[in-house]
């Protein structure tokens, strides 16, 4: 039944989350993430978009996340970093963002739940519908989205790259 | 000949000495400025001539428009009538006099040319006053007076005391200047003219005689004359103008401003006709006055101070003339006063000059031989002033006016008894002063002679001072009547209701034992028994009345009371201005809002997130709010 | 009581927004603050997916693609981004960074 496999793959997701933003340690928090993820693929799936579940596999859980965990341990932030984040994370400041984000919950729960149509099967969209779809009408957005990655890829190379350190001739001496 | 000329050529002259007083030689400023006093007495004097053997009204010249704006229009006018001829005359003649005086008296003074250029422009003023057609240019007139005299009394301006007694003339006669500018609006917006002649005209078809708004504006007039002729309320800026340099106090006392007031109301005396209340009201003023600054007179110790308080007390005379409805008389006391107050200030002038700028009478004392032609051309005007029976000028002038005090319509017992209160008080004060100054044993030593300069306009003044009175002689002594009769065509003659010989023989017998037993007392009080008088004026009682009259008797520390320190306390309680506070205060919270809008600004990446889900919320709210509830 | 399919996948979406953003309202680190924005674009796609199922077009997961690549992007300047703020202040604080008031 989809009901129990939804319900089951949305308690997870969740649960996941909330692990992830409660996390001091950021290790943890990312495999939590992947944890999430999965599941938000399996609702995905559930929801007649196979395709979009194996991209959010291969693309979010596995090559962003990847690359995420990948800049952690590039970075090296272990203990010091989880005790900072203890350390800025008190209780006290949970209180003020919770309750702004619960009023902005309570509206989007009121927006939603204002859907009084009679209760319907989820609908099947196949992977070639989207295909046509994509390289139809939206040709020139796929486009775009090339060029946007393209320059993702420019950015990251230019900004990731050390720069040498350039001094005034004047004050080369005083590096010492 | 042009009329307008008269004026123009002051103007003139001061234009070239104000813009080009570095290129002038000393010479040059002596020629430019007396010379163009000089030339505008001839060519009034030969316009004086014309005009009497042409018997006409009057030559009216119109040099230029000066305003036009849609139905109103008004131009520069000029007119010489019976009134501004005589005016015209004793301004130009005397200003004359005294610019050749000033040439001598002002010889070591630095700044020459300014002293011209602002003494030809006080000429030029009130020569635009008195030959004014219409009441605006006339109004113009006025005000430069105002101008100049506050340029001249503050002449020597790096002392501060001349320049608070510049602002001081400038201030209270603006009091006076504000009330004739409103009369003016008046005048305009009833009568639907500014020319003097069609306002004269038209007023006795508007008003009727006693009528309320004639009354109003008479006043508002009057209020103007007091304050351009020093009179009592507004009386306390003219001893205070003795600051400036003494040809000043001779100008402006004798030919210029001050008599500014009574040419006025005699050019208005129709209006004032119309509203009797006005007229008493003037007279009672003139007669208030002439008595308060006779007080005043008689305990001063300044020799120029004195000659202050005797001209407010002289112009009393005036009004208390035109009060009564005597025009011509009050024409003719300012045509003397013109002659003999000249005359004593220049004479005082040339004095101090001898003395190294010594004022206070007490300090002089046995001038008598040293300055032998100043003693007697003093004498002369002291006797003029002082109105010594027969010989002097001054005698007839202010015999008339006693004598119609009581006789004519407007006249009164109380004012008569006033006016010959007045003629004892001024016999006394003037002799205590030449007494003072020419007995008694020498304090002071001459140190040096008024030049020819000075000297020649005094024996001038001097020999006007004693014939002048000859052209208008009472019924009693010959009865001429040549300066009434000329002004006749302007000036309508007074009604006389005690038409009685013996009554007026008593009135000239008694105005003459007063002036002379004024003398007398004077003679007593400072030659003989300076002992015994001094120990009469050092008891307490007498020493208060001297300090509490020698103060103008306070009206300065009234006004202070009554004015000044109100206005100043009420000033430093608006001293961070209350409207302005408006807009100050929308700045300020401007400038709040920019303070706390450039807080939110603060770099905090968290921060802003913060602000977008505040809005997200706001918006969410505010969709759900219009739309679902 | 029966919940329509699309309310719910529409709830389990602004459950899933609301943490993120929570997360990224209380976290001072910046890559938390970076992986906070990748929960609230994941949840942004899964709703487009339920209104595709919903509506049975294909336009909402054409969407999620987009928003994928987009992700994608922005993860890669992101970490480069950090990687030079590492590098220029030593630390992960975005707190840091408001040197600029930008």
């Amino acid at each position: 039944m989809m009901g129990t496999a939804f319900y089951i793959a949305a308690f997870i997701a969740i649960l996941a989350t909330v692990m992830v933003i409660t996390r001091y340690n950021i290790m943890h928090a990312l495999l939590y993430l992947v944890v999430s993820l999965l599941a938000v693929a399996v609702v995905l799936y559930l929801y007649g978009a196979p395709f979009m579940a194996a991209l959010e596999v291969i693309v979010y859980a596995g090559a962003i996340m990847v690359l995420l965990i990948f800049f952690v341990m590039m970075l090296n932030l272990g203990k010091e970093s989880a005790a900072q984040e203890k350390l800025w994370l008190k209780p006290r400041i949970w209180i003020f963002p919770s309750l702004l984000c619960i009023i902005l919950l309570g509206e989007l729960v009121f927006l939603v739940l204002q859907n009084h149509q009679p209760v319907s099967e989820v609908k099947m969209v196949n992977p070639k519908e989207v295909g046509i779809a994509l390289f139809g009408p939206y040709i020139m957005a796929v486009e775009l989205t090339g060029m946007l990655l393209m320059a993702g890829i420019v950015g990251a190379y230019h900004l990731g790259r050390q720069k040498e350190k350039t001094l005034h001739r004047f004050l080369e001496n005083d590096q010492s | 000949m042009f009329p307008a000329l008269i004026p123009l050529i002051p103007f003139i002259s001061a234009l070239l000495l104000m813009a080009g007083w570095k290129r002038f030689s000393r010479i040059g400023v002596t020629v430019t400025g007396c010379g163009s006093i000089g030339l505008a007495a001839v060519i009034a004097i030969i316009i004086a001539m014309q005009f009497s053997a042409n018997g006409e009204q009057a030559i009216v010249q119109h040099a230029g428009n000066w305003l036009e704006a849609g139905g109103f229009k008004t131009g520069f006018d000029f007119r010489m009538d019976a009134l501004s001829v005589v005016f015209v005359l004793v301004i130009t003649i005397v200003g004359f006099l005294i610019h050749v005086y000033a040439s001598g008296y002002m010889h070591d003074e630095p700044d020459y040319a300014r002293f011209f250029a602002c003494m030809n422009l006080f000429v030029g003023a009130m020569l635009t006053l008195v030959m004014a057609d219409n009441l605006l240019l006339l109004y113009l007139g006025w005000e430069g007076v105002g101008l100049c005299s506050y340029l001249l009394i503050g002449f020597w301006y790096k002392d501060p005391a001349n320049g608070y007694a510049a602002r001081k003339a400038f201030i209270v006669t603006r009091v006076g200047d504000t009330a004739m500018a409103i009369a003016l609006f008046m005048l305009f917006q009833y009568t639907g003219t500014l020319s003097i002649p069609g306002i004269l005209e038209n007023s006795t078809h508007v008003w009727s005689v006693n009528d309320g708004m004639i009354t109003v504006i008479a006043l508002l007039l009057l209020g103007g004359a007091v304050g351009k002729s020093a009179q009592l309320p507004l009386q306390i800026w003219l001893p205070d103008a003795m600051a400036g340099p003494t040809p000043v106090s001779a100008l402006i006392h004798a030919a210029t401003m001050v008599t500014a007031g009574v040419y006025l109301i005699a050019r208005t005396h129709t209006l004032f006709e119309l509203a009797p209340a006005a007229q008493t009201i003037t007279a009672v003023i003139g007669a208030v006055t002439l008595i308060l600054a006779g007080f005043s007179a008689l305990v001063q110790t300044d020799i120029k101070r004195v000659l202050a308080y005797s001209t407010v007390s002289q112009i009393g005379y005036m009004f208390l003339a035109l009060g009564c409805g005597a025009w011509s008389a009050a024409v003719f006391h300012f045509v003397t006063h013109a002659f003999f107050k000249a005359l004593l200030f220049m004479a005082a002038g040339a004095i101090i000059v001898a003395l190294h700028h010594e004022q206070d009478m007490f300090k002089m004392g046995g001038l008598k031989n040293r300055l032998r032609g100043v003693y007697w051309v003093f004498l002369i005007g002291c006797a003029s002033l002082a109105a010594i029976p027969f010989v002097t000028a001054g005698f007839y002038s202010k015999d008339q006016i006693i004598w119609l005090s009581w006789s004519a319509a407007g006249g009164h017992v109380g004012l008569w008894l006033a006016a010959l209160l007045g003629a004892l008080l001024t016999g006394m004060y003037t002799f205590r002063m030449f007494f003072l100054v020419f007995y008694g044993e020498e304090k002071t030593k001459v140190h040096h002679q008024p030049g020819n300069s000075m000297m020649i306009p005094l024996y001038i003044l001097a020999v006007l001072s004693t014939v002048a009175g000859f052209i208008e002689l009472p019924h009693t002594m010959g009865h001429v009547t040549l300066f009434s009769n000329w002004l006749q065509p302007v000036l309508p003659a007074v009604s006389v209701l005690h038409e009685s010989l013996a009554m007026e023989w008593t009135s000239q017998a008694l105005s003459a034992l007063l002036a002379l037993s004024g003398i007398g007392l004077a003679y007593a009080w400072v030659v003989k028994h300076p002992k015994g008088m001094s120990d009469f004026l050092e008891m307490p009682a007498i020493m208060w009345l001297r300090g509490y009259w020698s103060r103008g008797w306070d009206f300065d520390e009234l006004y202070n009371v009554l004015l000044v320190r109100p206005f100043v306390y009420l000033s430093r309680i608006n001293r961070r201005d209350l409207i302005d506070t408006l807009y100050t205060g929308l700045g300020a919270f401007m400038e709040w809002c920019h303070n706390v809008l450039a807080r939110t600004q603060s770099g905090l990446l968290r921060w802003y997130i913060l602000s977008v889900v505040l809005g997200a919320v706001a918006i969410l709210s505010v969709l759900i709010w219009r739309i679902y509830l | 009581m029966i919940v329509h399919p699309t309310t719910a996948g529409m709830l389990l979406a602004g459950v899933l927004f609301v943490l993120g953003l929570i997360s990224i309202l209380v976290r001072r680190d910046i890559i938390f603050m970076l992986l906070s924005v990748e929960i609230m674009l994941n949840a942004a796609g899964l709703a487009f997916v339920v209104a595709s199922s919903h509506w049975g077009t294909a336009d909402g997961q054409v969407m999620f693609i987009f928003i994928l690549a987009m992700a994608a992007a922005e993860v890669s300047v992101g970490l480069a981004l950090i990687l030079q703020l590492y590098h220029q202040l030593k630390t992960l604080d975005s707190d840091e960074a408001a040197k600029m008031n930008g």
